[in-house]
């Protein structure tokens, strides 16, 4: 912990959208009085029970939630240490957490009159979400990936399509979501009147870390609950993979103020922290400014932004949402990170000790829980989102472990 | 004394010239945009990220990065610049990543030594003026800032705090390179800022001819052209300074011609 604790860590962003010296608007000028603008909108629907009322009702009906808590009893054995238990966000319409937000922004974007939403995505996972309210609200959409991910990604493009939104293929800069990202921003500069966008991690201009962290938090105040009911304590460990960080600060929100919870989040180490083959902006990156926000980034010394790279195409990303910056900063949260191989073979454990396919972005944060629960006493538990399911990734998989399908 | 800006928007409408640092023969390419008769140069910092930027500009930034163009060296194109042409007002345009990389003290001391008179950091909004604004002030560089279409009147002020040089208006809501606005739009919007301010403005976004550039000099201070220049050091690489010295000696007779008869 810092000297100087907070009185609360929930209070953040201040009314400058910092979280400390993370976060903030780093925006065109042609883009600042629609932030402006969005940043009020929020306030008003924050406050508005109508607004609730109606994401509540989606969530339920639509997406499934509450998702279950689970006591995932045969991986815990395996471990030898604490419980381990799991959000089941994968269950989700869509298979993942990303639905939560979009659910959100979709009535965030009707609210303030915009007719025409966009969207990056890298694996695909935020993309297909966003296609899915959009066809819900009939709205036109169009998706910006990188022609690079729309090669290797092929099912969830045409998932989109089925959809009926516009994939578009970024071929700009390395064509991966870095450069959807800068391609999205690029669109919406030019359509500012008629376009919401639709950002899919906890990043960006403030208000989208603090928006998409609330409407995400619905995980972790569920799972609260849930556990309270269940086991009648909190969990001692919270464990959640980390890209952009949505789903971590979904789960990690609503505990941040209870001190007898510790927190872990897992970047993606890629090949490994030795060389420029990972994507963990917090372990090996540096505090620099993109994509409208101030926070750790892979960058070189000049500040040119660098690939990041993991299996998991969902954590490819060289930045990491403003409050994970501010959280490990004041200490309150712990980071760590998990490689290709560790991710990919906590993946099989999970399939084969509790019958759940996991998608590779939680297998970091299974990965992480093999290391730490064996270190912790049984009557211990931890508890890990499992973000998304690993239907999407069976062909990586395969490929990575040899196999010919 | 009066700075290098006050000194050229003196004379009445100035040609902004814009290339970016890295891109074929800078050096080479600068001595021809100012032969031709650029005003005021803006000398562009690549980025891997150019969210703003269109097409052209965006290949531009690549070929720098990829030819292996450092800050250092974009640093020393402006040094050298600035012995070869003691009067020419000197911009440095780019994101804000690059230039607070090492702190903001560090960017502006060395574009102080470098002899640099603004910069412009597309993507730093006011709101967030104090990772670069104080240090540059510091050091006596302005800050040179965008006003857009979508930037209205109860903003412009916060736009123009702490804003010195010239003000950069941005005639279309949209990225570098595509559409210009219509005269009209361009004409209020500049009369609706100016009704702010004493600082010159200058018109860009979309200005490729000297047909163009001549309308815009009536009813503005400065007219800035980039992606036409961009698109020439594409296409003629080596070649590219004598091409460029005659597209901007016709755009240079077209902003000067409004100049006080």
């Amino acid at each position: 912990m810092s000297e100087h604790t907070p009185n609360s860590y929930m209070n953040q962003p201040d009314e400058r959208g910092h979280f400390g010296q993370f976060g903030g608007r780093y925006v065109a000028e042609t883009l600042m009085p629609l932030i402006l603008d969005l940043e009020a909108e929020y306030r008003k629907a924050k406050a508005d029970p109508e607004f609730k009322a109606e994401f509540d009702d989606l969530l339920e009906h639509y997406v499934g939630r509450p998702s279950p808590l689970y006591f995932a009893p045969r991986i815990t054995e395996e471990l030898g240490g604490a419980q381990v238990w799991f959000k089941r966000d994968e269950l989700n319409h869509t298979g993942a957490h990303k639905i939560n937000n979009c659910i959100g922004q979709i009535l965030l974007a009707m609210r303030m009159g915009k007719t025409r939403i966009i969207a990056e995505t890298g694996a695909g996972q935020h993309g297909v979400a966003t296609a899915t309210v959009c066809a819900r609200f009939g709205l036109p959409c169009t998706i910006f990936m990188g022609a690079t991910d729309v090669k290797r990604q092929q099912p969830n493009v045409f998932r989109m399509k089925l959809l009926g939104a516009q994939v578009v293929p970024v071929t700009s800069g390395r064509a991966t979501l870095k450069d959807a990202m800068n391609e999205a921003l690029r669109d919406w500069v030019a359509n500012v009147h008629d376009t919401f966008y639709i950002i899919g991690t906890a990043a960006g201009p403030h208000p989208y870390p603090e928006l998409v962290r609330d409407f995400q938090s619905v995980i972790g105040r569920e799972a609260r609950a849930q556990m309270l009911s269940r086991t009648g304590r909190l969990p001692d460990l919270l464990v959640a993979a980390i890209g952009g960080g949505s789903n971590a600060i979904g789960l990690f929100h609503p505990f941040l103020d209870d001190p007898e919870v510790k927190m872990l989040g897992v970047e993606a180490a890629g090949h490994g922290l030795d060389g420029d083959e990972h994507a963990a902006s917090l372990a090996g990156g540096f505090p620099g400014v993109l994509h409208g926000n101030k926070t750790y980034l892979l960058q070189d010394e000049d500040g040119q932004i660098t690939e990041g790279h993991s299996i998991s195409a969902g954590l490819d990303y060289p930045g990491i949402g403003p409050e994970h910056a501010w959280l490990k900063e004041s200490g309150r949260v712990d980071y760590t990170y998990a490689t290709d191989d560790e991710a990919l073979d906590a993946f099989q454990l999970l399939c084969r000790t509790e019958g759940i396919i996991p998608a590779l972005e939680p297998s970091h944060a299974i990965a992480a829980i093999v290391k730490v629960a064996p270190t912790m006493p049984k009557d211990a538990i931890i508890c890990a989102n499992l973000c998304g399911r690993g239907d999407k990734d069976i062909f990586t998989v395969a490929e990575a472990l040899g196999v010919e399908m | 004394m009066s700075t290098r800006f006050e000194t050229t928007f003196a004379k009445g409408p100035a040609l902004v010239c814009f290339i970016t640092a890295g891109d074929g023969d800078t050096a080479a390419n600068l001595d021809a945009l100012v032969a031709g008769g650029a005003d005021v140069i803006e000398l562009g910092m690549p980025f891997t990220d150019p969210m703003a930027d269109g097409p052209a500009i965006q290949a531009a930034n690549i070929r720098a990065l990829n030819k292996g163009t450092k800050t250092a060296d974009v640093l020393k194109l402006a040094t050298e610049f600035r012995a070869r042409h003691p009067q020419v007002p000197l911009v440095l345009m780019g994101y804000a990543n690059p230039m607070i990389r090492r702190g903001p003290e560090w960017f502006a001391e060395e574009a102080s030594k470098a002899g640099v008179d603004g910069v412009i950091s597309v993507d730093l909004a006011p709101e967030e003026d104090q990772d670069l604004g104080p240090a540059l002030r510091d050091k006596g560089i302005s800050l040179i800032r965008l006003a857009t279409p979508t930037t209205d009147d109860k903003r412009i002020p916060a736009v123009l705090k702490g804003s010195s040089g010239f003000l950069y208006y941005v005639s279309v809501a949209g990225i570098t390179g595509k559409q210009q606005a219509a005269m009209a739009s361009i004409e209020d919007n500049v009369q609706r800022i100016k009704s702010h301010t004493d600082l010159p403005v200058a018109v860009g976004f979309g200005v490729r001819t000297p047909e163009q550039a001549a309308e815009i000099a009536k009813v503005a201070d400065g007219v800035v052209v980039g992606s036409a220049f961009i698109d020439l050091v594409e296409k003629h690489g080596p070649d590219a300074p004598q091409h460029l010295k005659a597209l901007v000696e016709g755009l240079a007779k077209a902003v000067h011609s409004a100049r006080k008869a």
